[in-house]
C-alpha cells in the first residue's frame, strides 16, 4: 500500500470529463426520473395519500446517478440516510414498489412495513433507508467489512450528509474503516443545511472532504452539481477501495430545491439562494443542454424520453394508490425469523 | 504476630496453590520482599511480605493446593517474638457454619422461613409525595397549548435562574423542530439557547458535565428517538454519579422532548422510552399530560437537583389546557392525579395513554361505570401508594400505555399490586399495551399496533365481569 500522506486533498480536475452520448442520455434519463418521482411524491403527500415524514432528493440527482454509473450496480453496496427514493431509483429497483412504500401498501418494498425512510433491497444490495442520523456509516462499514472478509470485489458506497458527518459514530467508523483498510468510499452529500442549520453554524471545519485526514483518508470535493464531476471522482474513489487501498471520502457539493422534509418553513435561507442554484446550477438542466448543443438528441427525442419517465412515474402512482394496505395478519410477522 | 495469609489475584478467585516458597523459617524479611508463588488456574503471582520481621513458621508446605484465599500461610515474626504453634484457623476467619446455631434454630423454629443473613440489604427507603399546592382563590385560570405550558416553564425558569440554559438541535433559530423554545433564543440570547450540532451523544455529555461544574442545563433531544443516541451519557454518567461519588457529584439537570409514536413515522421514529427510563435508579421520570401538568413538572424538574428525564408526546403539543396564571406554579414530582374519582374500577395511565384512558372512561362512565382514573405524571418516583388506596376501594384495575407489554409500565404497576394490593383485588391486573412489535408505517397496521379506546373499554369490562 502507498504510504504518501494520502490525506492531502486530491485535486479535482478543473477540466470536465467528457460523458459519451450514451452516458449523457443515460445521466439524464435516470436524473430525470428521480425528479419526476420525487415531484410526483411531493403531490402524493398533499394529497394525504403518504404520511409522516418524506424527504426529497429534487436538487440531488446527480450525486447518486454519478456514483452508482461508476459503480457495478447491484454488485456493490449502497447505503444512505432517509433521503433515499433517489437511490432505489437509480439501483433499478422498481418504481412501483417504491411508491407503494411510500403510500404503505402491500406491494410496498417493505409490504407497507418501513415507510419513506425505510426501504431495502437484499436483491440489489440496497441497504436502506435509515432514519437515525449518522446510523448508517458503521452500518456501510460493516457492509465493506463483509466483502473484505469474504474476499469479494465490491464495495460499500455509503452515502450521509453533512449533518451527520458530525455524529460521532462516522468517525469510530472511519478509524476502523482505514485501520482495517476496508472497502468503503463514503460520499457526504453536502447539501448545505442539516434541517435548518447551515454546515457553518454546526461545523467548526466545514471543508468535510478533510474530515478523514487524522485517520490518513484521502478525500476530495466535487461539483455534485455535475453529474460528470460526480462520476469522475467516484470512479477514482471506487477503485482506490476496490483496489485494496482502503475508504475514500467523497465530499458532494450539492443542493436541496425543497425543504428538508414536507413540513419545512425553509426560513433558514433565502429565496434567492434557492433560485440561482435552480437556474444556474442545475444537474438536470446541464445535461439537457449539452445533449442538445452537442447534437446527441433533439428537443424531440428529449421530449420521448420525459414521456416515458411520465409514463413510469404515473403507473407507479396508480399503483400506489390502488395496490391494498397489507393485511392485518402482517402486524406479527417478520418481528423475528421464522426458524 | 500477624499472619501472611493467601492472597487473592482476582477479584473472584477463591483458592489457589502455594507454588514455592522463596524464603524459609528464620528468614529476615521486609516490605516487598518476594516471599512466595502461588499459582491459579489463570496466572501465577509473587507473594510479597508486606510487615518487616522474621518467617516463623511456615504454614502451609510447598506444593500445596487449593489454598484458600485469606488462609494464613506462615507467620512472621516482629521484633522480640519468638515462633509458636499456630493459632486454629477457624479462629481467624469464622465461615458461615454448615450447621445452624442456636440462633438459626431459634429463628427456625419461630418462622418456616429460610433466615435471612446479616448482610441483607436494609429496606429501601420509602418515598413521600408532596401534594399539589393550593391554587390561590381567584387565581385566573388561562387556557394554553402543552407546547406553550412548556415553553413558559423554560422561560420562567430561565428569567429566575441564569445558571439555566436550553441546547439542543434547532432550538435556537429555527424556534424549535416542534417549536417548543419558540421565542427563548429572542429573549435570552445564544448564549443561553444553543443550537447545537447532531452530535445526541456528544451534546448530552457535555450538558451532563456543565452540570457536573454547577449549571443547570435543559438538553432537548430533537425526539427522544435520538436520544436514544445519549442513553449511555443520561444512565451512566447522569443517573449514577451521585452514588458513585458517595454524594459528592449531581447532575441537575433535564433532559426533555417528544417521545413515543407521532403519526406515520415508522418504526425508527415511534419508540416509547417511558419504561426504559424508568428503570434507571438516579433518574426521574416525568411524563404530563395536561398542560398544566407539563407547565409545573418542567418547572419542578428545572429545579430539580437531580437528573431528570422529561417525557413529552408531539400530538399533545398542541392540545390546550387550562393552567393556573400564578406567580409560580410549580407541582410535585413523584405525585400521581387523580384525574376522576369512582368506586368500579381503576384506570391508571399517563401521557398520550391518558387520551385513550380518558375516552374510555367517558363511554364508560355513559355506560354506567364508576371509572376512577389516575394521572400517573410521574414514573419515578412511581406514586404506588394512591394506586393502592384507589385499588383498596375498587378492586379492579387497568393499565394503559402506548411502550411494549414485557417489563413495561403496567408490568411494574401489576407487580407492585400483587405485593400491595393483592388481597383487594377482584380481578386480574390487565394490562393494555402497544403491540409487542416495532412501529409499523401502513395507516391500518400503525393503528393497530397502537392501544385503542376499544381495548380499553375491553379491558374494563373484564376486570368487571360485565363482558
Ligand atoms: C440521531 C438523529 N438525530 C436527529 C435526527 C433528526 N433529523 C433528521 S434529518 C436531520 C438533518 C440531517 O441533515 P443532513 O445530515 O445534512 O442530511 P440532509 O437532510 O441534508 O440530507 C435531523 C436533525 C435524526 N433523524 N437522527
Ligand atoms: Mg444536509
Amino acid at each position: 500500500m502507498a504510504r504518501k500522506a494520502t490525506a492531502t486533498k486530491a485535486r479535482a480536475k478543473s477540466n470536465a470529463p467528457e460523458f459519451t452520448k450514451d452516458q449523457e442520455l443515460h445521466a439524464f434519463r435516470e436524473m430525470l426520473l428521480i425528479r419526476r418521482f420525487e415531484e410526483k411524491a411531493g403531490q402524493m403527500y398533499g394529497m394525504g395519500l403518504i404520511g409522516g415524514f418524506c424527504h426529497l432528493y429534487i436538487g440531488q440527482e446527480a450525486v447518486v446517478t454519478g456514483i452508482t454509473m461508476a459503480s457495478k450496480k447491484g454488485e456493490d453496496a449502497q447505503i444512505t440516510g432517509y433521503r433515499d427514493h433517489g437511490h432505489m431509483l437509480v439501483m433499478d429497483l422498481d418504481p412501483d414498489a417504491v411508491m407503494a412504500e411510500l403510500t404503505g401498501r402491500q406491494g410496498g418494498l417493505s409490504k407497507g412495513k418501513g415507510g419513506s425512510m425505510h426501504m431495502f433491497s437484499t436483491e440489489h444490495r440496497f441497504y436502506g433507508g435509515n432514519g437515525i442520523v449518522g446510523a448508517q456509516v458503521p452500518l456501510g462499514t460493516g457492509l465493506a467489512f463483509a466483502a473484505k472478509y469474504r474476499g469479494e470485489d465490491t464495495v460499500s458506497l455509503t452515502y450521509f450528509g453533512d449533518g451527520a458527518a458530525n455524529q460521532g459514530q462516522v468517525y469510530e467508523s472511519f478509524n476502523m474503516a482505514k485501520l482495517w483498510s476496508l472497502p468503503v468510499v463514503y460520499i457526504i452529500e453536502n447539501n448545505k443545511y442539516a434541517m435548518g442549520t447551515s454546515l457553518e453554524r454546526a461545523a467548526a471545519t466545514t471543508d468535510l472532504s478533510q474530515r478523514g485526514l487524522s485517520f490518513g483518508i484521502p478525500g476530495e470535493q466535487v461539483d455534485g452539481m455535475d453529474v460528470r464531476m460526480v462520476f469522475e471522482a467516484a470512479q477514482r474513489a471506487i477503485e482506490h477501495a476496490r483496489s485494496g487501498k482502503g475508504p475514500y471520502i467523497l465530499e458532494m457539493l450539492t443542493y436541496r430545491y425543497r425543504g428538508h422534509s414536507m413540513s419545512d418553513p425553509a426560513k433558514y435561507r433565502s429565496k434567492d439562494e434557492v433560485t440561482t442554484m435552480r437556474t444556474e446550477r442545475d444537474p438536470i438542466e446541464q445535461v439537457r443542454k449539452r445533449i442538445v448543443e452537442l447534437g446527441y438528441a433533439s428537443e424531440d427525442e428529449l421530449k420521448e424520453i420525459e414521456k416515458d419517465v411520465r409514463a413510469i412515474v404515473t403507473k407507479a402512482a396508480d399503483f400506489a394508490t390502488r395496490d391494498p394496505e397489507p393485511d392485518a395478519s402482517e402486524l406479527w410477522t417478520d418481528v423475528l425469523v421464522e426458524q | 504476630m500477624p499472619d501472611i495469609l493467601m492472597p487473592a489475584l482476582s477479584p473472584t478467585m477463591e483458592e489457589g496453590t502455594l507454588a514455592k516458597w522463596l524464603v524459609k523459617e528464620g528468614d529476615k524479611v521486609g516490605p516487598g520482599d518476594v516471599i512466595a508463588e502461588i499459582e491459579t488456574d489463570k496466572a501465577t503471582m509473587e507473594v510479597e511480605a508486606v510487615d518487616e520481621g522474621t518467617i516463623g513458621k511456615l504454614l502451609v508446605a510447598e506444593g500445596t493446593e487449593g489454598v484458600k484465599v485469606n488462609a494464613p500461610i506462615a507467620q512472621l515474626l516482629v521484633e522480640g517474638e519468638e515462633a509458636s504453634s499456630p493459632a486454629p484457623a477457624q479462629e481467624d476467619a469464622p465461615k458461615e457454619s454448615e450447621q445452624p446455631g442456636p440462633d438459626a434454630a431459634i429463628d427456625a423454629a419461630s418462622q418456616p422461613t429460610v433466615s435471612s443473613k446479616s448482610d441483607a440489604a436494609p429496606a429501601a427507603p420509602q418515598f413521600t409525595p408532596a401534594s399539589d399546592p393550593d391554587i390561590p382563590e381567584g387565581a385566573e385560570m388561562v387556557t394554553i397549548s402543552v407546547r406553550e405550558a412548556l415553553r413558559d416553564a423554560m422561560a420562567e425558569e430561565m428569567r429566575a435562574d441564569k445558571d439555566v440554559f436550553v441546547m439542543g438541535e434547532e432550538v435556537a433559530e429555527y424556534q424549535g423542530a416542534y417549536k417548543v423554545t419558540q421565542g427563548l433564543l429572542q429573549e435570552f440570547g445564544p448564549e443561553r439557547v444553543v443550537d447545537t450540532p447532531i452530535t445526541e451523544h456528544g451534546f448530552a455529555g457535555l450538558g451532563i458535565g456543565a452540570a457536573f461544574a454547577g449549571l443547570k442545563p435543559i438538553v432537548e433531544f430533537m425526539t427522544w428517538n435520538f436520544g436514544m443516541q445519549a442513553m449511555d451519557q443520561i444512565i451512566n454518567s447522569a443517573a449514577k454519579q451521585l452514588y458513585m461519588s458517595g454524594g459528592q457529584v449531581s447532575a441537575p439537570m433535564v433532559f426533555r422532548g417528544p417521545n413515543g409514536a407521532a403519526a406515520r413515522v415508522g418504526a425508527q421514529h415511534s419508540q416509547d422510552f417511558s419504561a426504559w427510563y424508568s428503570h434507571v435508579p438516579g433518574l426521574i421520570v416525568i411524563a404530563p399530560y395536561t398542560a398544566a401538568d407539563a407547565k409545573g413538572l418542567l418547572k419542578a424538574a428545572i429545579r430539580s437537583k437531580n437528573p431528570v428525564v422529561f417525557l413529552e408526546n408531539e400530538i399533545l403539543y398542541g392540545s390546550t389546557g387550562e393552567v393556573p396564571e400564578m406567580d409560580d406554579f410549580v407541582l410535585p414530582i413523584g405525585k400521581a392525579r387523580i384525574a376522576r374519582e369512582g368506586r368500579d374500577v381503576t384506570i391508571v395511565s399517563f401521557s398520550i395513554g391518558m387520551r385513550y384512558a380518558t375516552q374510555a372512561t367517558e363511554k364508560l362512565v355513559a355506560a354506567g361505570v364508576d371509572v376512577e382514573l389516575i394521572d400517573l405524571r410521574t414514573l419515578r418516583p412511581m406514586d404506588v401508594g394512591t394506586i393502592v388506596e384507589s385499588v383498596k376501594k375498587t378492586g379492579r384495575l387497568v393499565t394503559v400505555e402506548e411502550g411494549w407489554p414485557q417489563g413495561g409500565i403496567g408490568a411494574e404497576i401489576a407487580a407492585q399490586m400483587m405485593e400491595h394490593a393483592f388481597d383487594y383485588l377482584d380481578a386480574p391486573v390487565t394490562r393494555v399495551t402497544g403491540k409487542d412489535v416495532p412501529m409499523p408505517y401502513a395507516a391500518n397496521l400503525e393503528k393497530m399496533a397502537l392501544p385503542s379506546v376499544d381495548e380499553v373499554i375491553a379491558a374494563v369490562n373484564a376486570v368487571t365481569y360485565r363482558s
